[in-house]
């Protein structure tokens, strides 16, 4: 077995922790468990992109590190929480598909994105370039998530999770974004949240429930 | 490969072509003053529109000073997106439609100006903006070089007619005569969106000047002449494209259905002109068989189905039908002409199609304005309650029995001149170098002469029913006639279809520089006489309007004497044709429905008729008919059934789970991954 230097563990240990979390957010059904799963993961994202600050030597990466700290850990959890306990909601409703079998679909889902990340892998000259399949595994995982759940909050906890696969991915391939790109991604997900908070309250309003099936009343043709 | 006909050289200043500018500015400028007060009639109606009309009375003389100049104006515009400016060009065949364009809308904004009045449907300040800027717009078809500038101002035209087809938008049932017409008006569109694109010819320049002179394949260019076909067909009601005709006119306000049927429909036939016989550049003899195959059938098809209306705006929009008919077929016969290389004959062909545009912009606006101050004084359009009003509407009757001879095209008033070139064409298809051809199509000659009959007969009942006769309707005897305004209009229509009856030659003269710029020919003019028509040197065929008009005015008036002078003191009035008998009632007088029902008999398999027959014993018998196209059955619905289908498969995507619309792009996005990775 060929010795890899100690960042290089870090890093593939913190790249197997996402997806690790990622799988746990797709099974987990509590909400309160599914947003501090999410400040987890948050966490481990933002002590790899310090890792690979002090690792490379790139400044904007620790700028990038504080925001993931301060924007995925501490505030956007926050606003969750807040959000939870005022809307009522713990549990989600049973998943459209069990979860061992939606356990099964992510299975398949994290072989198809490691095959497809092994062309970009053999290109990528990053110390990180290994962890690009693992990202690409968390955005389909969390899109997976989006699909399976029927509460609008958990379908937001998606939504969030899959942007912290393509910051990863991103940081995989070329050591992040430039800074205004991750400073706009940072905004919209912040807006996005606020947005979609908004609509919460307004959905829950209209039809006395967070349940996404309601909407299906919207459709033009029945 | 076309190669164009070499033109006269364009003249340095462009002096007419800037003042038609002008005054389309001046027309816009005139409809946003509409709007300073919108609700006010006095504005819009005493002093826009008859300031409008001014303008087109402007827009009529320059156009004549270029049609007799016979030169070419360009104009670059630097208007509209970067690098896309706007070319503009006067030559003679826009020169002969903006004429058309202008004289005619003198008499029809002069009618409007006393016509529109507060309503429940849109107030008059807007419909002067709308009305105007359809105007503008039907003049920058006419003069744009361009694709780009022509589909804006053709769609301008469109959707500014539709809103003006709209005017009473609370009634359903003219929403949907709209709403047909956009969407015929949207098909037409798309139809010569595609022509032009075909016309470039891979130049990618859309100018009319690159398509002139872009070399086509044979294949290529007839796929543009269909489009064009198809797409100016659509515009100008060839069937079965004309369904929205008969749906629309009765929907519009009077001066709105004149200046679409009178205008609207010519701008058509010039994109049609323009595209077959200038910007195609010599084009296939058989090429010309399509358009007249079509317009005869048109002419049959609209002449019986206006026979048997019972709306009389509805019967005018099928009369138009027709009339664009024979606009058609003589456009057929020109191209089949000048593909032949008959130049002469084509000339004659092309000035019996233009003559035939020039008519019926004047009569049929003349009668469609005639209807409109029937529906003012009435509120009818019904032709089964009206009846008798020529004693309470002298104006309107006088005038409008003008225009129902020269559309039923007898001498010496227009409709006969342009009705007897076309005939003449036509004989000279024996010339034609194609076996058979020229054997069939002066048998479809006898079409023509029966859509001129059966036009004839039409139009007795049009004006018989209305005008003559006692009023069917005890309502009626409060109907009052037009104002001054509407007066001047009709007057101004009406001796423009009896000028052009009593001048054809110094018309034809006229014409001679359109003919020229398409077909590279004129019609010669063998007589010295300037009275005497005779388009045809070597045959003995001549007509003269004014020794015909003189005779029969004499014949008339040495009958008026000889009766007068034979039957001194012995005369007294009675009521007419009450053959002695008297007490005769409204009821014992042909209806509208009597007096088509030979026509219905005859032509059956064209009718799709729905029929109640009172019973014998009935005290107040109630007949009813309703004849429906069967087009409609044979062509529209199944089509619109077809998109229903689809859209209705397509509908089914459409789940209202967001899960499901998220799978839509979860599947998308694996896919176009596994397509990457499979690379």
């Amino acid at each position: 077995m060929t010795h890899l230097p100690l960042y290089q563990q870090l890093l593939d240990s913190c790249a197997a922790l996402l997806l690790l979390l990622s799988f746990a957010m797709l099974s987990q059904r509590r909400v309160v468990a599914l947003v501090n799963l999410y400040a987890v993961q948050g966490a481990v994202l933002a002590a790899t992109t310090l890792l690979l600050a002090w690792r490379t030597g790139q400044d904007h990466l620790y700028v990038s590190a504080a925001l993931t700290l301060a924007l995925k850990v501490m505030l956007l959890p926050w606003l969750l929480h807040r959000l939870i306990r005022r809307l009522q909601v713990h549990r989600d409703t049973e998943p459209l598909l069990n979860v061992s079998g939606t356990m099964l679909v992510g299975l398949v889902i994290v072989v198809f994105a490691f095959s497809l990340a092994q062309p970009i892998t053999r290109l990528a000259s990053t110390a990180t370039r290994s962890a690009i399949g693992i990202a690409l595994a968390v955005v389909l995982l969390a899109f997976l998530m989006m699909i399976t759940r029927r509460k609008a909050v958990s379908q937001v906890m998606g939504f969030l999770s899959m942007e912290n696969g393509v910051l990863f991915g991103a940081m995989s391939a070329s050591y992040g974004m430039p800074m205004i790109v991750e400073l706009g991604m940072a905004l919209d997900v912040l807006v996005a949240v606020l947005v979609l908070g908004v609509f919460f309250f307004q959905i829950r309003e209209r039809f006395d429930s967070l349940d996404l099936h309601h909407l299906e009343s919207l459709k033009e043709h029945q | 490969m076309m190669h164009r006909l070499v033109h006269p050289v364009a003249a340095p200043f462009p002096m007419l072509l800037i003042g038609c500018v002008g005054l389309l500015l001046g027309w816009t400028v005139i409809g946003l003053a509409g709007l300073v007060r919108p609700r006010s009639v006095v504005l819009a109606g005493r002093l826009l529109f008859p300031l409008g009309a001014l303008l087109g009375l402007a827009l009529a003389v320059l156009a004549g000073a270029s049609l007799l100049g016979g030169g070419i104006e360009r104009l670059i515009l630097p208007i509209g997106l970067p690098n896309l400016p706007m070319h503009l060009r006067l030559d003679p065949l826009s020169s002969i439609f903006l004429l058309l364009l202008g004289a005619s809308s003198f008499g029809i904004s002069l009618f409007a100006g006393g016509y529109f009045r507060v309503g429940e449907g849109t107030a008059p300040g807007l419909l002067c903006l709308q009305y105007h800027l359809f105007l503008a717009a039907m003049g920058l078809v006419l003069i744009a070089d361009d694709a780009y500038s022509f589909l804006v101002a053709w769609e301008v035209m469109a959707l500014a007619s539709y809103f003006l087809v709209t005017t009473q938008h609370r009634i359903a049932e003219i929403r949907r005569a709209g709403f047909i017409y956009l969407l015929m008006a949207h098909v037409g569109a798309i139809c010569l969106l595609l022509c032009f694109g075909v016309l470039q010819g891979g130049g990618w320049h859309f100018t009319f000047h690159a398509m002139r002179s872009a070399h086509l394949s044979l294949g290529w260019a007839t796929v543009a002449f269909a489009l064009a076909l198809l797409g100016f067909g659509a515009k100008a009601g060839l069937v079965p494209l004309h369904v929205w005709l008969p749906e629309a006119h009765p929907a519009a306000p009077s001066p709105v259905s004149a200046l679409m049927s009178g205008v609207m429909l010519k701008t058509a036939v010039y994109g049609m002109l323009r595209v077959g016989l200038d910007l195609l550049g010599r084009p296939v003899w058989w090429w010309g068989l399509a358009p007249l195959i079509l317009g005869l059938f048109t002419i049959v098809y609209g002449v019986l189905f206006a026979a048997v209306q019972t709306d009389m705006k509805r019967l005018l929009a099928y009369s138009s039908v027709e009339n664009i008919g024979m606009v058609f077929t003589g456009i057929g016969l020109t191209i089949v002409f000048a593909g032949s290389g008959l130049k002469v004959i084509a000339a004659l062909a092309l000035l019996a199609t233009l003559y035939h545009c020039l008519n019926h912009a004047f009569m049929k606006s003349l009668l469609f304005l005639g209807t409109g101050s029937v529906l003012h004084a009435t509120g009818e359009r019904n032709l089964g309650r009206l009846g008798g009003l020529i004693h309470r509407m002298p104006w309107v009757a006088w005038l409008t029995l003008i225009g129902t001879l020269a559309i039923a095209g007898l001498p010496p008033l227009n409709g006969f001149v342009s009705e007897w070139l076309l005939l003449q064409s036509f004989l000279f298809t024996g010339h034609l170098p194609h076996a058979f051809v020229n054997l069939l199509i002066p048998m479809a000659m006898a079409l023509v002469v029966l859509g001129a009959a059966l036009a004839g007969y039409v139009m007795v009942k049009f004006y018989g029913v209305i005008f003559l006769g006692q009023p069917r309707e005890a309502a009626l005897a409060r109907a009052h006639d037009c104002g001054w305004l509407e007066r001047i209009g009709l007057t101004w229509l009406a001796l423009g279809c009896v000028a052009l009856g009593l001048f054809p030659l110094q018309v034809i003269r006229a014409l001679g520089a359109v003919t020229h710029q398409l077909v590279g020919a004129v019609v010669p003019q063998s007589s010295s006489h300037w009275w005497l028509l005779a388009p045809v040197p070597d045959r003995s065929v001549s007509y003269e309007p004014l020794v015909f008009l003189t005779a029969t005015l004499a014949v008339v008036l040495m009958t008026v004497l000889a009766v007068r002078l034979t039957y001194r003191q012995r005369e007294r009035r009675g009521p007419a044709w009450d053959c002695g008998a008297g007490n005769l009632t409204a009821r014992m007088q042909d209806t509208a429905e009597g007096f088509g029902q030979p026509i219905r008999h005859l032509f059956r398999p064209f009718f799709q008729i729905e029929r109640e027959l009172p019973e014998p014993t009935d005290r107040a018998p109630r007949y009813r008919v309703v004849v429906r196209e069967r087009i409609w059955r044979l062509v529209y619905e199944p089509i619109s059934g077809a998109v229903e289908g689809l859209a209705n498969t397509a509908a089914r995507l459409q789940q209202g789970r967001i899960s499901v619309y998220l799978l839509y792009s979860f599947l998308t996005l694996l896919v176009l991954l596994a397509v990457a990775l499979l690379r």
